[in-house]
């Protein structure tokens, strides 16, 4: 359980779901919202990740 | 052909003080609850899953369930959010879980995964409060 990918995994998928829930009412766009809401959580920690990667100089 | 209910057209389950007191009281012990007391199942189900399971992660990865140490401005807001899910939060510090290991890895994750279910919790009990007032 100590991998980074593993637990932004473990956190975006209920954390998406919740809030696709929360702003969407037909389960089609809540299933399409939730998707690009934990699509772009994972792509969001992925690009940090890599431009964060220098550093420290 | 069906159209789309406004939120006019729609009943209004639980407009009364004293049933949207009961109603709030509900979603916050039991997450979900309020949206299945309105009749939103669907809704419902993925707030109990989702909010139970990132309760419950938190715990696994040796988060803590903060005290209210308002001498501690910080630890007494995490223990404000952490108290938003309600009974398993009660349970958990019942059954003396969430006690934190300072060592672990794992530990600022599970706090995150422990605050960030309490206050998401808030957010489905406000929610369950605009369904029943009319507003959603």
């Amino acid at each position: 359980m100590s991998s980074h990918l593993l637990l932004l995994v473990l956190f975006a998928v209920p954390v998406s779901a919740v809030f696709a829930a929360l702003s969407r009412e037909e389960p089609r766009e809540q299933f399409r919202t939730g998707a690009m809401m934990f699509g772009g959580f994972v792509a969001a920690a992925l690009v940090l990740g890599w431009l964060m990667f220098p550093f420290p100089l | 052909m069906a159209t789309k209910s406004t939120t006019a057209e729609r009943a209004r389950p639980a407009s009364e003080p004293g049933t949207l007191v009961l109603l709030c009281l509900a979603a916050w012990a039991i997450p979900g609850a309020g949206h299945f007391w309105l009749g939103r199942a669907q809704k419902g189900v993925v707030f109990l899953v989702a909010l139970t399971m990132l309760f419950a992660l938190g715990l696994v990865l040796q988060g803590r369930l903060f005290p209210f140490d308002l001498s501690e401005p910080l630890v007494a807001l995490a223990a404000f959010a952490n108290a938003g899910l309600g009974l398993p939060w009660v349970a958990g510090r019942m059954l003396g879980l969430g006690g934190g290991v300072v060592t672990a890895a794992t530990y600022e994750y599970g706090n995150t995964f422990l605050i960030v279910s309490g206050l998401l919790n808030f957010l489905v009990i406000l929610d369950a409060f605009d369904i029943a007032v009319g507003r959603k």
